[in-house]
């Protein structure tokens, strides 16, 4: 299957990829049909753009193109149900489908690719090729695996998504919570990778955290009354305003309370509070919407010392009765540290079980140092680097262990 | 209608007590009894321990028999139901109804090709 790429179509690419693949997927009952209808469009938009000029509606241009495209083949190779089903499409050419139609087969496709039945990974590898419109090489880069691997793995994906009947289909009413919760952990995961890379010399794959805000931004457009919805959009802009600061010129780590705020993003600060403070009117919190106002207060402080813990640890209470977790006892743990200093921390992280993860020790370790006990932060930050798999957390957790007094 | 194989994968080891095993026979024929007033019943059975099974594999011209499980395992299929349902979603609703009622974990898997 050729992936369609030239600088004339690339734009159009990335903007209606997954609109033409989500209607054309309604219309012929078959991703991989509709995806190859959908490539077959845009290959002949190579070949017409440049002398005929770009469509006054480029996107509608390639789902009309998608559909005849589709009944060439179907009658070509004109199985007895092929034909049927072409003239079932041919009798009702139609305009090509308005926005409200568009949106809800967007919605069914989002849902499709982040159903219960499919392993997590293969979520996120489905979402960004048919809702995201990445091509499969971008997504075998972006979690640094074999191309080969990540088609292989898609291809498994459609084809459980055809064998198995997984619905296209928006999830009943009752459903809805559950499944909604699927979708945003896809999202989430997107982004979370992106901003600190499990693996890898780069603390931050720019590449990825883009398209998380993009979903996220598509998904808070197609549901735009779901306040968990707003909440992750909220926490992935906010996070991302701090993207630049974030990173060293030299590549490495720098923590939150050493950053150069005046680097920070403002419209992405301006946006993210705005959604916010939408999300408090709404009165229905969930864990998106506290973890987004946690990173509103901290954006909310000119200064480190400016920061209203006391505001972030009441959120983290509230974050930790929603989702009892370790991660959240833990991050939970780094503002009681700020409000009823690290000793009173130290017991709280001690009591945490938290395996093979370099945060717990990291937490412990700097603890440890700011209480002066400096051989058992060494330890700890000894354990920490042991755990993390990122060069540029690594760096930064060395740095610090070679700053304790005394340390060997 | 597209069939789905629901399968009850059941720890191997002795039955549970009558007192626990009375209620769980109880809500399982409920559901059976759903299933077929929902016309999405085929067929359901019941199976022998895996200690029970025998194996038989081609060997050249000749067959191999074996005492089976076919599968070492802790768990294995302890029964079954087929029943029709329109899509995935659907047969995951009767799969999570068995799951409930027997308290043990239901694989729900696709039939290709029903009747052959």
């Amino acid at each position: 299957m050729p992936d369609v790429r030239t600088p004339d179509v690339e734009a159009v690419f990335r903007e209606s990829y997954g609109r033409a693949v989500a209607v054309l997927t309604r219309l012929l009952g078959d991703i991989d049909a509709a995806e190859e209808a959908v490539q077959d469009a845009f290959l002949t938009a190579v070949q017409r753009w440049p002398a005929d000029g770009v469509p006054p509606s480029p996107a509608g241009w390639i789902v009309t193109t998608a559909r005849n495209r589709a009944v060439d083949r179907l009658r070509r190779e004109s199985t007895r149900t092929d034909r049927y089903r072409a003239a079932a499409l041919l009798a009702d050419p139609g305009p090509p489908p308005g926005e409200g139609a568009v949106r809800d087969d967007r919605l069914r496709m989002l849902f499709t690719c982040c159903h219960p039945a499919l392993a997590p990974a293969t979520r996120v590898a489905l979402t960004l090729r048919l809702v995201g419109g990445l091509s499969t090489a971008e997504i075998a880069h972006a979690f640094l695996v074999p191309e080969a691997t990540m088609a292989q793995r898609l291809v498994r994906a459609k084809t459980k998504i055809r064998d198995a009947r997984i619905p296209y289909r928006v999830p009943a009413e009752a459903d809805l919570p559950d499944r909604l919760a699927g979708v945003l952990a896809v999202v989430y995961l997107v982004y979370a990778e992106g901003h600190t890379a499990s693996a890898g010399d780069r603390l931050v794959r720019t590449d990825l955290c883009a398209e998380a805000v993009r979903l996220a931004r598509e998904v808070a457009g197609l549901m735009p009354d779901e306040p968990e919805v707003l909440g992750l959009l909220a926490l992935v802009l906010l996070s991302e305003s701090r993207r630049a600061a974030r990173v060293a010129p030299d590549g490495s780590l720098v923590p939150l309370p050493e950053q150069d705020r005046s680097r920070w993003d403002a419209d992405l600060i301006a946006e993210g509070q705005e959604l916010v403070r939408r999300c408090l009117r709404r009165g229905a919190p969930g864990p998106y919407q506290v973890q987004a106002a946690i990173q509103a207060v901290h954006s909310d402080a000119a200064t480190a010392a400016d920061t209203d813990w006391r505001q972030v640890l009441a959120l983290y209470d509230h974050l930790l009765a929603l989702t009892p977790s370790p991660v959240v006892a833990l991050n939970r743990a780094v503002a009681v540290a700020e409000v009823d200093g690290p000793a009173v921390a130290l017991a709280l992280v001690d009591a945490l079980d938290l395996p093979r993860s370099h945060l717990l020790p990291a937490v412990r370790a700097d603890l440890l140092r700011r209480l002066g006990r400096d051989a058992e932060a060494a330890e700890a930050y000894d354990a920490a680097l042991a755990l993390a798999g990122n060069a540029r957390e690594r760096a930064f957790l060395e740095r610090r262990r070679a700053e304790l007094a005394g340390a060997g | 209608m597209p069939q789905y194989l629901l399968s009850l994968i059941q720890p191997d080891g002795p039955m549970p007590a009558p007192e626990v095993l009375g209620p769980i026979m109880r809500d399982v024929a409920a559901v059976t009894e759903r299933m077929h007033a929902a016309g999405a019943w085929v067929f359901s059975a019941g199976l022998h321990p895996a200690e029970t099974a025998t194996v038989v594999r081609p060997a050249g011209e000749d067959f191999l028999v074996t005492d089976g499980p076919y599968v070492e395992a802790k768990e294995h299929v302890g029964g079954f139901t087929i029943v029709e349902a329109e899509d995935l979603d659907a047969a995951l609703a009767w799969g999570r109804e068995v799951a409930r009622a027997t308290t043990l974990p239901v694989e729900v898997r696709p039939v290709a090709s029903p009747g052959v």
